[in-house]
């Protein structure tokens, strides 16, 4: 968590610098962007149309932002390690088959709409829509942000050209990696209303100790 | 005290003491191959020599990504590089026959070069990227003579370790390990797309480093140090970047 929110907040500031995104190899001011965000940017050499220059925050962003990034690959590998080590992975995040119909997916679906609370045997497990968007978020959105994020060094890319060529070119690295981003606070603002919905107190101390405490539940 | 408990304080007192002896032995070698950078100190300094280490283990040999001439961007930003100074005119007036590179440090047989003189090393060309940090980028054919014919022409001695480099604009300064440096790709540029290079994009000579971001490839540039230590150059960090709160790794 602490980590996301410094990864954001310097990746926001970096973007600042340049607050344009571009398709392919290459973009600068001369060219055209896909798109152009309507703020003012740390750099006088950016037409942001503002009359005044942010100041630059690039540096220490720089620093941290890569800095976070190497903390969160070593906490991904050890969530990695044990999610495959202690059978978490089959046990809690792979849906069961009779979950992945259509009629399944829907009612559950309902539910979330309805803002039903949970049933007692739902509330100690994660239910089908859940275990999906997990499965997203750490197979294909965590590997995508780091690999975007890698597509843009030049030195790690001479290594690895295919690790950029694959992606269209290191401008669209820059612009997967910005909406890979935006998918993740998404999920986060989510997961966040749904903690707070289903009883703030009770979710925080089941996710930090493993145990739910039914009396307070049912308070 | 429980026997569980003391179970759990002996393993975790001998897990924490084979960290803290992996971590030492780690420190030493990275120390040994050169695998901490200049500002490898202070609060981002774990994060810098992960970043470096990894990539030097990575990419010591590798080339950065060529592109054919029919990607050679239309439009190339030659950014701005702050005001050139009344020595820098002085030279411009006079077609920059008297602009010279001086090179110097740990070499055999110290000296400077002119332009025509740079001219007659090897002349080589490439197609490749320029990528700021702020995030834009194009595409331009640069050419030159790489930097290690020049080490070689002055004789650098075995234990250099990186090569420091000046612009013409004061307090403008860089330095590069040898990997970079010997890299055949880094070149002591003069020409781009054909013609001499603009003024704007570094002209009348820029050092290229294209595996690092663009504020390594210094413009303008008028000398070369070869040392074995960069604690000596300014605060000893390396170069100007981190005196401004940049990273002295720019491979990212």
């Amino acid at each position: 968590m602490l980590c996301f929110l410094a990864l954001l907040v310097t990746g926001i500031e970096i973007l600042i610098s340049h607050p344009r995104l571009y398709w392919g190899e290459t973009g600068n001011v001369l060219t055209a962007p896909i798109l152009s965000f309507p703020i003012p940017s740390s750099r006088d050499t950016v037409p942001s149309g503002y009359g005044y220059v942010l100041p630059d925050q690039n540096g220490w962003s720089r620093y941290l932002h890569f800095q976070t990034a190497w903390a969160l690959i070593i906490i991904g590998m050890v969530y990695a390690m044990y999610l495959f080590g202690a059978g978490h992975l089959r046990k809690s995040l792979l849906p069961a088959r009779a979950d992945l119909s259509w009629r399944a997916l829907l009612s559950v679906a309902a539910n979330h709409l309805r803002l039903e609370r949970p049933s007692a045997a739902e509330a100690s497990s994660y239910n089908v829509l859940q275990r999906l968007t997990y499965l997203i978020v750490i197979s294909i959105l965590f590997p995508l942000i780091v690999w975007t994020g890698l597509a843009m060094a030049p030195g790690f890319v001479s290594a690895f050209p295919w690790a950029v060529g694959w992606l269209g070119g290191q401008q669209s690295a820059r612009t997967i990696h910005f909406f890979i981003t935006v998918s993740l606070v998404l999920f986060l603002l989510v997961h966040v209303a749904m903690i707070c919905l289903a009883g703030f107190r009770t979710r925080m101390r089941a996710m930090i100790t493993g145990r739910i405490d039914r009396s307070m539940e049912e308070s | 005290m429980s026997g569980i408990a003391r179970r759990k304080l002996i393993t975790a007192g001998l897990t924490a003491t084979a960290g803290a002896a992996g971590l030492a032995a780690a420190a030493r070698l990275a120390r040994r191959y050169g695998l901490i950078p200049p500002d490898g100190g202070g609060i981002y300094g774990p994060g810098e020599t992960l970043t470096y280490a990894a990539q030097r283990i990575l990419n010591r040999h590798s080339m950065a990504r060529e592109f054919p001439r029919s990607a050679i961007s239309a439009k190339p930003f030659a950014n701005e590089a702050g005001p050139l100074n009344q020595e820098f005119k002085r030279l411009q007036n006079g077609g920059f026959v008297e602009w010279r590179l001086v090179v110097d440090g740990m070499v055999a047989r110290p000296g400077s070069f002119s332009l025509a003189q740079l001219k007659t090393f090897p002349r080589a060309s490439q197609v490749t990227m320029v990528q700021c940090e702020e995030g834009w980028s194009y595409v331009a054919e640069w050419i030159g003579t790489p930097l290690a014919h020049v080490l070689d022409a002055v004789g650098m001695l075995p234990q250099a370790r990186y090569v420091v480099y000046r612009s013409i604009q004061p307090d403008v300064w860089e330095s590069i390990d040898m990997a970079d440096a010997l890299q055949p790709q880094t070149f002591v540029t003069y020409g781009m797309n054909g013609a001499e290079l603009p003024v704007g994009f570094g002209g009348p000579l820029r050092l290229r480093v294209p595996r690092q971001l663009g504020y390594k490839s210094v413009k303008y540039i008028t000398g070369l140090t070869v040392t074995d230590d960069l604690k000596r150059f300014g605060k000893g960090l390396g170069s100007a970047a981190p005196e401004g709160g940049y990273a002295w790794y720019a491979g990212i």
